[in-house]
């Protein structure tokens, strides 16, 4: 039985990296998991790729595309991941669009994702008013439907939190994901407006890859989510990314435990 | 809970950071439609500066020569920039300026919903940057130096397919770094509600006028109406009065490219399924994994891989017809009204004219059928130039 998301937030400010599946390849996934878990993530967001992500920036886009075309499947992910649980227990989300969720069958998609020990999803394009299509299986498998909110949400942030499982994925910014230098956004407000809805943990993500911006976002947020920042390092090394990608999630990781 | 439903199609299947853009888009649009003062300017607009109501020529040669129901075309290439595109970009961007917006922002295949918005910006002093697919940046250079010279910024755009549904994603992504001042023009009746609902009914003046016309010139109304379809704006234009006469037939006909049969195509209905993208339930061209099928069609303006929602219902109720119609088939249409009646339509209306040649000589003489001539053709003139092998440049 892997931890669950909520143990991954207990005692400590969580830190949360996101990789795209199968880039460069699904091996260097696995291992990238295994190398995250040894640098202190606390849990790690798996990216299925899809051919269109409108929620991604350049970077992770080009990695969906990577992926793809070295032809990684919803199947061969699923695959990957029962691997990875023989080894590990680290607890695991996937982050993919709704049409790779919804052509799959929703229904065997989820149970498909418990079977294999996944512990939830996040899908950007469906949002609070459409999310009872995916969120009600979800919970029927005991899998957490990941509610995001965004610096545009405002009166929406109650609404949502309410209803949200397993964490608040708190959108930094306006925009795609993607490093950013600076990030406006008044995290503390929103993630006090998560508070008073809910007690559930708020996680930040968007633009962050510094870790000093990991550090100043920990101070307002339960947890920090990373994507792009790794993703460029998997594109830049290729299959030799892994060590590269330890160092910098270490660096990451005590960053935010230094608080 | 969800809102913009057409039977199981529609929806609002986009990021958070949207839905509030969304919600207010149609706060106002409620808020207008029922304002006199609203739909008396944009009435002006309609008259005065677009040049409705565009006429619903009796196409006598072509009936001739077809020998079967009388043919009547629906004039949609006399509009002011050529095409249907600024029936919507009028009422979408005079709303933008109520809703206090200073920037429009759009995507475009062909580039005539890009040039319809580049021109309404231009007339009411609002910013303007259009995104468009690099390889329809190509096939559509005219229409790129066209929106430049009206103050327009255009993007091309590379990810993907660097086409149509490449340039919606991309504008989707612009929108949702900047929303403040900016309203996305969408150019067809798909993307999250209330976009489907918009465009229709700023579209359905088309079906409103030859209602009017046809029963002025016939006593009757049509047996059919047809209309070409990517996403599917002139189609519904067409069709949306005659959806309550159960006795007319809607034909939405769309672009097969190589064949249905081949992967160069983009006929969503014969080659689709069900799925969600651009923020909407409907058809898309797709694999067993959901990925986004590279689609392909001679018309920019048809290179999408889905369907609006409401087309993907009146496919579902039986109401509407949708048919496939290939590259050969359309430019060999477009030669065919451009020597029959002296009026080169878009490669996009071809595709309708080409179904038209099919099924009007099978049809007797006192029937009646409307073909919706979305577009003016200038703009395909040297594509088709190339196709026939003669090597000419714009």
């Amino acid at each position: 039985m892997s931890k669950s998301i909520k143990e991954a937030f207990l005692n400590k400010k969580a830190f949360i990296p996101f990789i795209t599946c199968g880039d460069p390849s699904l091996e260097v996934t696995e291992q990238l998991v295994y190398a995250m878990e040894e640098a202190g993530a606390s849990f790690i967001e798996l990216g299925i790729p899809f051919s269109d992500p409108t929620a991604e920036g350049p970077v992770i886009q080009e990695a969906n595309i990577r992926a793809l075309s070295g032809g990684v499947t919803t199947d061969k992910v699923f695959e990957m991941v029962a691997n990875i649980r023989k080894n590990s227990q680290i607890p695991l989300v996937f982050m993919t669009y709704a049409n790779v969720v919804f052509s799959y069958g929703v229904d065997k998609f989820m149970k498909k994702s418990k079977e294999v020990g996944m512990n939830g999803l996040i899908l950007p394009d469906v949002p609070f008013e459409e999310k009872e299509e995916f969120a009600s299986v979800a919970r029927e498998y005991g899998l957490e439907f990941i509610s995001l909110i965004a610096p545009t949400s405002h009166e929406r942030i109650k609404m949502i939190a309410k209803e949200a499982d397993g964490f608040v994925y708190c959108v930094s910014s306006l925009g795609v994901t993607g490093v950013r230098s600076e990030i406006t956004t008044d995290i503390g407000a929103m993630v006090s407006l998560v508070k008073e809805a809910k007690e559930i943990p708020a996680a930040v993500g968007f633009g962050i890859s510094t870790p000093e911006q990991a550090k100043k976002m920990a101070e307002k947020a339960d947890g920090v989510i990373v994507g792009s920042a790794i993703v460029k390092l998997c594109g830049k090394y290729k299959k030799d990314c892994v060590p590269y990608v330890k160092e910098y999630v270490i660096s990451m990781v005590e960053a935010i435990e230094s608080l | 809970m969800s809102k913009g439903r057409f039977g199981i199609h529609g929806g609002q299947y986009i990021p958070e950071t949207l839905m509030n853009a969304v919600n207010e888009l149609e706060e106002a649009y409620n808020h207008y439609k029922n304002d006199p003062e609203f739909n008396k300017e944009l009435t002006d607009l309609y008259n005065n500066y677009a040049n409705r109501p565009s006429p619903l020529y009796f196409a006598k040669h072509m009936t001739k020569n077809l020998g079967g129901a009388k043919v009547y075309l629906k004039r949609e290439d006399l509009n002011h920039t050529g095409a249907h595109k600024i029936n919507n970009c009028l009422g979408q961007v005079l709303l933008a300026k109520k809703m206090g917006k200073t920037r429009v922002i759009a995507e475009t295949g062909a580039g005539q919903h890009g040039v319809a918005t580049a021109t309404v910006a231009a007339l009411m002093g609002m910013e303007c940057e259009v995104f468009m697919g690099e390889e329809d940046t190509k096939r559509q250079a005219l229409n790129v130096y066209r929106m430049k010279l009206l103050g327009a910024k255009v993007h091309p755009v590379t990810s993907g397919t660097a086409t149509l549904k490449d340039a919606v994603s991309e504008t989707m992504r612009e929108w949702t770094n900047r929303i403040d001042d900016t309203h996305y023009v969408l150019g067809s009746v798909m993307g999250p509600h209330p976009f489907p609902t918009i465009v229709r009914d700023y579209q359905a003046i088309i079906s409103r006028e030859i209602k009017q016309q046809i029963v002025e010139a016939e006593g009757r109304l049509p047996d059919a109406v047809l209309a070409c379809v990517g996403g599917g704006s002139n189609a519904i234009g067409t069709f949306y009065h005659f959806i309550e006469d159960e006795k007319v037939r809607l034909i939405g006909c769309e672009a097969a490219g190589r064949g249905v049969h081949t992967k160069d195509t983009a006929a969503t209905i014969a080659t689709g399924k069900l799925g969600i993208f651009h923020g909407m339930k409907s058809y898309f061209c797709q694999d067993e994994y959901g990925q986004i099928a590279p689609v392909y069609s001679i018309s920019a303006g048809l290179d999408y891989p889905g369907i609006g929602p409401e087309h993907a219902m009146l496919y579902d109720e039986k109401r509407a017809e949708y048919v496939s119609v290939t590259d050969e088939e359309a430019v060999n249409a477009f030669e065919y009204l451009s020597k029959t009646e002296g009026i080169i339509p878009a490669i996009e209306s071809s595709h309708a004219i080409a179904h038209a040649l099919k099924i009007v000589p099978k049809m007797n003489p006192d029937q009646i059928v409307v073909i919706t001539v979305s577009g003016r053709g200038d703009k395909d003139v040297a594509a088709i130039a190339r196709y026939r092998g003669e090597d000419i440049y714009e």
